[in-house]
């Protein structure tokens, strides 16, 4: 909506195509309007107004000039002039961007403006209760679920009950805290889950001993002697962040590693390609795109859905 | 720039015009047609459907039904209310299928009688009665009127044209009121209106179909069945030799000359036409009768009225112009039952029953399923498969009920919801994310049609099934 952007949009290749156009569109109007002056005169030959043109069918069936109407004449002259004026006010001709100056862009930005104008209220009115008073609001989950649905549901799935890379939100299990202020804080400035390649430290060996004590964590079993070597690598690279023990750590949004809930998939093959690859996990920010209001509305839902509210 | 049309059987009445006189364009200027007040059966018939048909458009707006306008077309809400039903988006089929019954009814009635509609029916013709009669009632006469357009701008002058386009201006804002009253409800934007309060949109709507009916009714006339309409254009495909249409029986009138009205015809020479014109001069139109069948004629018989009146002050019998067949004119046998007619009446019985029937039939209840695009299936912790759906479900009933919703058609599946039961209120659309979990290893195949029904709680017989697709692993 920045004066860059208005002027890549009316960027041709050359000034060359806009002067194209600009003769090509005006050559064509007048090229409509000299036939019509032209075509409106009787030429020398030419059936007059009442006359048969001389063409006969089925016997007696014959042709008469029955001139148009004269207001027809000034219909295609009034359409002439609404052209050239739409040309005036709109953008149409090559470069020049029309009197009015509008542009898609403009054209969204007052449609935004407006709908803000309107809805705001109905959700600024939200905005100064608390998240745990709200989920008892029925009017505002049911706010909270329509946004949920147009924003957040292409990931989370419309039941909020994730998919692989994304996590579930019905469960009680969360990667950052499941607080209304962090579930706000994550829906406002989004989350980077970064989780670094192993591959080059441990080696293949490593990788092997690693999942078998992380597949051991959650209580299923695992070769032994894997396992033991695994827990060693465990406590000199993993620990940091998933903690000693594997419960994870949500400050930094490391998953705990002791449940049976897994972000990208429980199989030992997926555990080891995580540790071997890393993981880049991305929630977008949503403050500048939903604002502040809206937000609280959707992290009320949220919170709703792992707090037994519906 | 031309037209087809049958040559004059006769020498016109009218002057031919002179070639080369003022005629150098191809386009004429209009030619105002003045229709004289015309009285007899198919006048007072064509009133009678005007005074009808007005009343049916202004009046309907008024009635209320249920607590509701009887007939709304609420847009912004997308419901239209007809009386006792209300129809949504969804029903959009039954309009269609009004539509081809419409179109059908014009078929049967064309090839049966001719332009029944074009001259009792249309709105052209309908609302231009009415603009006649104010232009009658202000202007005077005919006669008055075309003296009146003659003469110089007088004061007088001024003011009958004043108050005709004043009353005209009126009526017509009236009517766009009442149109508007359609799609807002009336009672609202009267109040709205009075407090000269209404929106933008209605303000447009109003002053735009107000200046369509002044320009046709006031201006336009006949130049819109002339010109503009596409009817006018194909009947007479739907024409045959024994569709009835207005005729002027030649053989009795020719030759057509004055007379004295004791004189015998016979012994004159002449035959039943006194050639008073008065024939054209009703015409709305502006044509002659006596030229033969013309696509310009809209069959509203105001020439059957003219002409029996003069036939019995001549003391003559009636129907010289009359409503006759094609055969009959040519001394033939009319018939009334003939394939296309017997056709036309078995397929608008068929559709017209057939919509009765499906409106009556018709579940107020829609049940429509779609399926979670971000992943095919996902399993839970405990090793079930889950497939994730947005049920709409939209109660189109005049009142709330409580749905019960269940699956079939996989063994073990199971809804993953604390209750089963959904309320929905009247007229509401309820968007409802349901998950369905099964053991995959009962799946024999990766995609599986299962079925969503819903049944209201308090009335059993309220009740949709849809299908749907269930995706997951096949367990070897």
């Amino acid at each position: 909506m920045n004066e860059a952007n208005l002027a890549q949009d009316f960027a041709f290749t050359s000034e060359f195509w806009s002067g194209w156009i600009i003769v090509l569109t005006l050559g064509n109007i007048f090229a409509c309007w000299w036939l019509i002056r032209w075509t409106a005169k009787r030429r020398a030959g030419e059936a007059a107004e009442g006359d048969t043109t001389g063409h006969t069918w089925d016997e007696t069936l014959a042709e008469y000039n029955n001139p148009m109407p004269r207001w027809w004449l000034w219909m295609f002259y009034i359409t002439m002039i609404f052209g050239l004026g739409y040309l005036v006010l709109y953008p149409g001709l090559g470069s020049f961007r029309g009197v009015l100056n509008w542009t898609h862009q403009n054209a969204y930005a007052k449609e935004m403006e407006a709908a803000d104008a309107k809805f705001g209220p109905l959700f600024a009115q939200y905005a100064t209760k608390p998240v745990e008073q709200l989920v008892l609001d029925p009017r505002a989950l049911r706010i909270g679920e329509r946004l949920f649905v147009n924003y957040c549901a292409s990931c989370h799935g419309s039941d909020a009950g994730g998919a692989p890379g994304f996590p579930n939100l019905r469960d009680t299990d969360w990667l950052y805290g499941g607080n209304p202020e962090t579930i706000t804080t994550t829906i406002l400035d989004g989350r980077s889950g970064v989780m670094p390649a192993w591959k080059a430290v441990l080696g293949d060996q490593g990788i092997k001993e690693v999942t078998a004590y992380v597949v051991s964590l959650s209580g299923r079993d695992a070769d032994t002697s894997l396992v033991t070597a695994g827990k060693q690598h465990f406590a000199t690279y993993c620990a940091a962040c998933h903690g000693a023990d594997g419960k994870g750590n949500p400050a930094l949004g490391a998953p705990n590693l002791t449940d049976k809930t897994w972000l990208y998939g429980a199989s030992a093959g997926v555990i080891a390609k995580t540790i071997a690859n890393g993981r880049n996990g991305h929630m977008p920010a949503h403050r500048n795109f939903l604002g502040e209001d809206k937000v609280h509305l959707l992290a009320t839902y949220v919170y709703s859905l792992s707090n037994g509210k519906r | 720039m031309t037209d087809v049309q049958a040559p004059p059987t006769q020498t016109s009445s009218s002057p031919e015009p002179q070639p080369g006189s003022g005629m150098d364009e191809m386009y004429a200027s209009h030619k105002k047609v003045y229709p004289r007040e015309v009285h007899g059966t198919f006048a007072r018939l064509r009133t009678l459907g005007v005074v009808v048909l007005l009343g049916l458009f202004y009046g309907t707006a008024w009635l209320t039904w249920d607590g509701h306008q009887a007939v709304l077309f609420d847009l912004p809400a997308r419901k239209f209310y007809i009386f006792g039903l209300t129809f949504w988006p969804q029903d959009f089929f039954y309009f269609a299928w009004l539509l081809v019954i419409a179109a059908l009814s014009l078929f049967f009635f064309t090839a049966l009688a001719g332009r029944l509609w074009c001259g009792y029916a249309c709105p052209q013709t309908v609302w231009t009665e009415v603009f006649l009669w104010i232009e009658r009632k202000v202007e005077g006469s005919r006669n008055q009127q075309i003296k009146l357009d003659k003469s110089d701008l007088t004061p007088v002058k001024f003011r009958t044209k004043a108050l005709k386009h004043f009353i005209w201006i009126s009526f017509a804002l009236f009517t766009g009121f009442t149109f508007v009253g359609y799609f807002t409800p009336i009672r609202d934007l009267t109040v709205e209106s009075m407090n000269f309060n209404l929106g933008p949109w209605e303000t447009f709507w109003v002053f735009f179909y107000g200046f369509a009916t002044y320009g046709n009714a006031g201006w336009l006339r006949e130049q819109v069945c002339i010109y503009m309409c596409p009817y006018a254009r194909f009947q007479s495909a739907m024409f045959d030799k024994d569709t009835l249409v207005i005729s002027y029986d030649e053989r009795r009138g020719e030759p057509r000359g004055s007379r004295k009205r004791n004189v015998d015809p016979a012994s004159a020479g002449l035959g039943d036409c006194v050639d008073c014109t008065l024939c054209v001069q009703v015409c709305p139109t502006g044509i002659d009768i006596r030229d033969g069948l013309q696509y310009q004629c809209i069959g509203c018989a105001a020439c059957i009225d003219a002409c029996d009146d003069v036939m019995d002050k001549m003391g003559y019998a009636r129907g010289l112009i009359r409503y006759t067949t094609e055969n009959a004119m040519a001394g033939l046998k009319t018939h009334l039952l003939r394939p296309r007619i017997i056709l036309y009446s078995i397929v608008l019985a068929a559709l017209s029953i057939g919509l009765v029937y499906a409106i009556s039939q018709r579940m107020p209840l829609e049940l429509d399923i779609i399926r979670d695009r971000n992943s095919l299936y996902r399993e839970t912790p405990d090793g079930l498969v889950e497939n994730v759906y947005t049920l709409k479900l939209i109660n189109m009933d005049e009142q709330a009920h409580t749905f019960k919703l269940s699956t079939s058609g996989l063994e073990g599946m199971s809804l993953a919801m604390e209750s089963p039961l959904v309320e929905v209120p009247a007229g509401v659309v309820r968007n409802l994310p349901v998950s369905v979990r099964i053991d995959p290893v009962v799946l024999d195949r990766t995609a599986n049609t299962i079925e969503f029904t819903l049944q209201a709680v308090d009335d059993p017989a309220l009740t949709r099934t849809e299908t749907a697709r269930f995706l997951g692993p096949v367990i070897r």
